[in-house]
């Protein structure tokens, strides 16, 4: 038999297995095990030859399917006499199956939408307030790792000349810039992370002022959190003097 | 009676300067904060007449009910000039994305382990893109073991998909019913 393989990007196997039985026009109720099976290992080896990556999930899903044949290979147990029908070792897939499926169609229809920004605008919204912090709230710090995310961010936003040089006429300090921060963060009790690098358009701006935080963070003058995993980045000032004059000498 | 008229159009101008002084779509509610005289069924009825009104006229923009509220918004047909204005981009909006966006508008609130569940895939990435996106959010943690965070859709998730709420999805059965017709029609193709 050929098989004349299209390579879509297969989101996952329960994807690919709809496919296969789209494919292969049979009946979600009455999956042709054998023929899934083999079809769907053959796809396996041809990511193999590929050298596609299979996630791991591609082979439990390839033990699930080798587990129902050799279950539907097994003649009915005689056991039950009141003649209970056995369950059909494809029912759990089955049922996995369509759910998944039921979801795409939802999927399907979401895209097929008007969408806004897309289709449909409004007026620009502006961004909405930090809500006020509550005793409830939970701070959760924001790592080192958070904090170069969130910079990256920033800088991919402000969409900076790429390899021009940057002549600086006036050049501000990480000094100045730990102080201009800390009366920031000391007059408006909390500000949010990307406040920080308003109105900064230079790359050696950015990196001052990521460097000042960082800074502060180290004296422990600041302290920077999210309030959700990956949430919007908040600073406030922690109840401690700082002498600016001390930093970096 | 001439004068009620009068005051019901006067009303009906008022709602829609604020819907179009709002920054979000606007509810019944917050417009009754304003309008107290007025009962709500009264404001339902007459921002109705408004969208109906907008509709006669034929302009570029319309209101439309989303996500519990009402809004300005700019017709589709004109939808590629206001991008090159807006110089904006669109969602990009993946399949996993969606997917995965369906699962939580339907099992909220959910955790990441029930979502992989459904997929059978790892989400983490996913559901990372559509907390960026804001159309998803925290939503608690689940009293279980290891306390997973909990999932659910946004107001920003409706009105990025024109959804007046999460009633207006289609329900499971109504597309197990578009489901249904799929496989006759596979069979005719093959004949």
């Amino acid at each position: 038999m050929d098989y004349k393989v299209k390579l879509d990007i297969f989101e996952g196997p329960l994807d690919l297995l709809l496919y296969l039985i789209r494919k292969n026009e049979v009946d979600i109720y009455d999956i042709p095990i054998a023929l899934i099976t083999e079809q769907y290992l053959a796809y396996l080896d041809l990511m193999t030859v590929l050298n596609l990556d299979i996630a791991g999930e591609f082979l439990v899903m390839a033990a699930t399917l080798a587990k129902i044949k050799s279950k539907m290979l097994l003649p009915p147990s005689i056991d039950s006499e009141e003649g209970e029908e056995e369950a059909d070792p494809r029912a759990e897939l089955m049922e996995h199956l369509l759910e998944y499926q039921k979801y795409k169609e939802v999927a399907d229809q979401l895209k097929n939408r008007e969408l806004l920004e897309k289709d449909i605008f409004t007026r620009i919204q502006v961004e909405e307030d930090i809500p006020e912090l509550d005793k409830n709230s939970t701070m959760i710090e924001a790592s080192l790792f958070d904090l170069v995310d969130a910079l990256r961010t920033v800088i991919a936003r402000k969409d900076l000349p790429g390899n021009l040089m940057e002549v600086a006429v006036e050049k501000i300090s990480v000094r100045d810039k730990i102080g201009e921060i800390l009366a920031t963060v000391k007059k408006n009790q909390q500000i949010i992370f990307q406040s920080l690098f308003d109105g900064l358009s230079t790359r050696y701006e950015i990196i001052v002022a990521f460097l000042a935080l960082l800074e502060l963070i180290r004296l422990r003058a600041i302290k920077v959190f999210q309030v959700h995993p990956h949430g919007e980045i908040r600073i406030i000032a922690l109840e401690r003097e700082v002498r600016i004059d001390t930093i970096l000498h | 009676m001439e004068q009620t008229h009068i005051q019901k159009e006067q009303t009906k101008y008022i709602i829609e300067c604020l819907i179009f002084a709002s920054e979000v779509p606007l509810t019944i509610e917050k417009i009754k904060d304003v309008l107290e005289e007025t009962s709500k069924k009264e404001l339902k009825e007459l921002v109705k007449e408004l969208i109906e009104d907008y509709h006669k006229l034929e302009r570029g923009i319309f209101i439309r009910e989303v996500a519990h509220g009402y809004q300005f918004c700019t017709k589709p047909e004109y939808a590629h000039l206001i991008q090159k204005f807006r110089k904006s981009k669109p969602y990009h909006l993946t399949q996993p994305t969606l997917e995965t966006l369906a699962i939580v508008a339907y099992k909220q609130p959910v955790t990441k382990a029930e979502v992989e569940l459904v997929r059978g895939v790892d989400c983490t990435g996913v559901l990372k893109s559509l907390l960026e996106k804001k159309l998803i959010a925290f939503q608690g943690r689940k009293d279980v073991m290891g306390r997973p965070f909990l999932y659910g859709t946004t107001s920003r998730f409706l009105e990025v998909f024109g959804l007046t709420d999460l009633s207006s999805l289609p329900s499971i059965e109504e597309i197990k019913q578009l489901k249904e017709p799929d496989f006759p029609q596979c069979e005719q193709d093959t004949q």
